[in-house]
């Protein structure tokens, strides 16, 4: 055989194989754009352990359509621009779909710079999965095509919450603290009208904004409430703001139930200890004690045995799981045919079933609310204490309506 | 009324805090006219020490064998660092301590990692001392208060009583005097710094537990620790005392005021739903102690107890 030949051959065999393999590498990256240090660092690591583990179930059972999943980090110091800078490096990177969910002050700017990405990139446009941000707007005055968000926002939560705070007789004034940034302000706003439509009666005899991640010693602000003879406390708070505020409470004696959204979040637990039994109350659509299947369970372990952390985020996997039904059915990382098969999905989570409202973006589930307990069958952080369930909000009773006019890709 | 009883506790806990720390760095300015970027790294160093030792040798150990080291680490500073560059002028001296708050900062976070540690209060002293007006008080505070006084009155007798004191006010003000009286004043330096650092070293130990210990901590209180120096002037270890507590009481009081600007200002007609109306004393605390700066600086540039304009 002539030599030309075989170099021909060879050199088109290797073409070739580089293309096919070109087509079966072709990983599908998602930039996890949070805090990675600082105060909040041990939220964002925690949600970033929660994508990790999603992705390698994910990778184990085949990928996406084919394609495997990798999981970016980029730490933003939960500064919404610094945000901005690794969503640029995250492009840079090829990333297609931005994960996020610390601060709605960062998911605002991040949904902006999104939407103003995709109109000036048409075919290398990117999916916002907002996993944890919940200041209303974003799916009401705020929102685009390009996010999705897959927790219940402000309202959706302080509705279940003062629904059951409405046959809570004995509670007759409450406080509200929350932190001083667009979600601590919508979670005022809303625990004030709301409380005023359903109670009329409960007094709310203070309200008070801090700063954000700030604040060490929640005392003043616990003896604040004690002066106040509240007889509840409601608190939008989050990762450090959360367990210090406990920690301040359980020193200062202040033995009142605290209605939370995040109570069960990362360090909490262990701060609250004993003295919070059966006062500390959250509302979320996740926590380790409500009744589920095996394979559910078995989630738990894995995550629990690889990450030695409890698992608190199921919407995450109901995250990733859906992303991977939209890009299955897709085929390829097309991504405003993604966005659309996305919209309107429903998915069958560990919980029921989920939908992704399509007039807003808005996840409907159901949502659970539970009591800090010794009577548990999985604890939290070892504490010997864990949440068990209230009261289940079924998915359809979550929805509000929306002010959303959701403008779509031609 | 027991919102002043309390706002007062708190205040003198957390303003004896801030003395504690500001009184290392206004001793080593007035000694050697060095402003110590880094000395808010010192107290961080306090607690991570203390959290580490606490470990092996349990709290109360620490508790003396911390700031023992963040003295030692001090020293080292003085006599490797800041003695050889000294020389060079002020800029040189505040360029090296502000480039080591950062080498430390990151040595904390590659060492002990980037989020907070669990560095608790120890079980012998968490549990509620006293009741009052329906809120329990933990005896850590207590202990808090007992150790920044005894500090206090340390310090205050080993500057006015002793021997030591006298060569130390000495070196201050005729360094040249002393040295000729054969006295070794470069080793005074270093050992006053060292203190300054085991001072701070101190409030970590006490302070992290309290607070929380993580490696951003020495940012978030190394400006208060500038403000207080500056407005009790600089060098002036009274001043500092004054400034401290001062502080202590302005943020713990205005916490827990709950009157907005619409409710104070109700004369001007704000509206207590709009943007300036809306403002409660509460959310401005944090911006306290610097509205104090500011102000100081324009009015008396040398602070309640200074000596020397800059």
């Amino acid at each position: 055989m002539p030599k030309g030949i075989v170099w021909k051959i060879s050199l088109s065999a290797f073409l070739l194989s580089g293309s096919l393999l070109s087509a079966e590498a072709e990983t599908i990256k998602i930039g996890y754009i949070d805090p990675l240090s600082g105060p909040f660092g041990t939220a964002g690591d925690g949600g970033l352990k929660h994508f990790l583990h999603a992705a390698s179930e994910i990778n184990s059972s085949g990928g996406m359509a084919g394609m495997p999943v990798e999981i970016v980090g980029f730490d933003n110091k939960i500064n919404p621009k610094e945000s901005l800078i690794q969503l640029q490096k995250a492009i840079d990177q090829g990333v297609r779909f931005i994960a996020q969910g610390n601060g709605s002050s960062v998911a605002s700017a991040l949904t902006d710079a999104i939407a103003k990405h995709n109109k000036r990139n048409p075919g290398d446009e990117l999916i916002f999965l907002n996993y944890a941000a919940v200041d209303p707007a974003l799916t009401n005055a705020k929102c685009n095509y390009w996010h999705f968000r897959f927790d219940s926002h402000v309202d959706m939560k302080m509705a279940g919450l003062t629904d059951w705070l409405r046959d809570q007789k004995d509670i007759k004034s409450v406080y509200i603290l929350a932190q001083d940034y667009s979600f601590g302000r919508a979670f005022t706003a809303a625990a004030k009208s709301m409380i005023t439509e359903k109670r009329p009666d409960i007094q709310i005899v203070g309200t008070a904004l801090h700063p954000v991640a700030k604040i060490k010693d929640f005392t003043p602000y616990v003896q604040k409430m004690i002066n106040a003879k509240a007889d509840a406390v409601l608190t939008g708070n989050w990762s450090t703001d959360m367990s210090l505020l406990v920690k301040a409470a359980n020193a200062s004696g202040h033995n009142v139930p605290y209605l939370t959204f995040y109570g069960g979040g990362l360090g909490a637990p262990t701060a609250m200890g004993e003295s919070a039994l059966g006062l500390v109350k959250q509302i979320t659509e996740f926590h380790e004690n409500i009744e589920t299947s095996e394979k559910q369970l078995a989630r738990m372990n894995g995550f629990e045995d690889t990450y030695h952390l409890d698992m608190f985020y199921q919407r995450v996997y109901t995250a990733m799981h859906m992303l991977d039904k939209a890009v299955e059915a897709v085929g390829s990382l097309d991504i405003p045919k993604i966005a659309g098969e996305l919209e309107g999905m429903t998915y069958e989570s560990p919980y029921g079933e989920v939908t992704m409202r399509a007039e807003d973006h808005q996840l409907l589930q159901p949502l659970y609310i539970s009591t800090f307990s010794d009577d548990v069958e999985r604890d939290v952080e070892n504490t010997g204490f864990g949440f068990k369930t209230d009261a289940l909000i079924s998915a359809a009773a979550t929805a509000l309506p929306t002010t959303c006019k959701m403008r779509r890709p031609s | 009324m027991e919102t002043v009883v309390f706002a007062l506790l708190n205040g003198l806990i957390y303003g004896l805090l801030l003395f504690m720390l500001s009184s290392g760095l206004t001793l080593i300015f007035s000694m050697m006219g060095v402003l110590n970027m880094a000395h808010a790294s010192f107290y961080m160093l306090g607690a991570y020490f203390a959290f580490t030792l606490g470990q092996s040798t349990g709290f109360w150990f620490a508790l003396f064998l911390a700031p023992i080291c963040v003295g030692a680490v001090g020293a080292c500073v003085e006599r490797w660092g800041l003695r050889r560059i000294h020389a060079g002028g002020h800029v040189g001296e505040l360029l090296f301590t502000f480039g080591l708050a950062y080498v430390i900062e990151e040595l904390v976070k590659i060492i002990w990692g980037k989020f907070a540690v669990a560095y608790e209060v120890p079980a012998e002293l968490n549990f509620s001392l006293f009741e009052l007006y329906g809120a329990q008080y933990p005896a850590y505070r207590m202990f808090m208060l007992l150790v920044s006084i005894t500090m206090l009155a340390g310090l205050w007798y080993l500057l006015k009583r002793t021997r030591i004191g006298l060569i130390i006010q000495a070196s201050l003000t005729h360094p040249h005097m002393v040295s000729h009286l054969g006295h070794n004043v470069p080793r005074i330096f270093m050992l006053v710094f060292a203190a300054g650092c085991a001072l701070a070293g101190l409030s970590g130990v006490i302070g992290g537990n309290y607070l929380v210990t993580e490696p951003s901590m020495a940012f978030s209180i190394g400006p208060i620790v500038f403000v207080v120096v500056v407005v009790g002037g600089m060098g002036s270890l009274a001043g500092a005392f004054v400034a401290s507590l001062l502080i202590g009481f302005l943020q713990t009081f205005a916490i827990s005021i709950d009157a907005n600007f619409a409710e104070i200002f109700s004369f001007a007609g704000l509206n207590p739903e709009g943007d300036l109306g809306r403002i409660t004393i509460s959310s401005l605390a944090p911006m306290l102690p610097f509205m104090l700066l500011v102000l100081m600086l324009m009015l008396r540039p040398r602070g309640l107890m200074g000596e020397r304009e800059f």
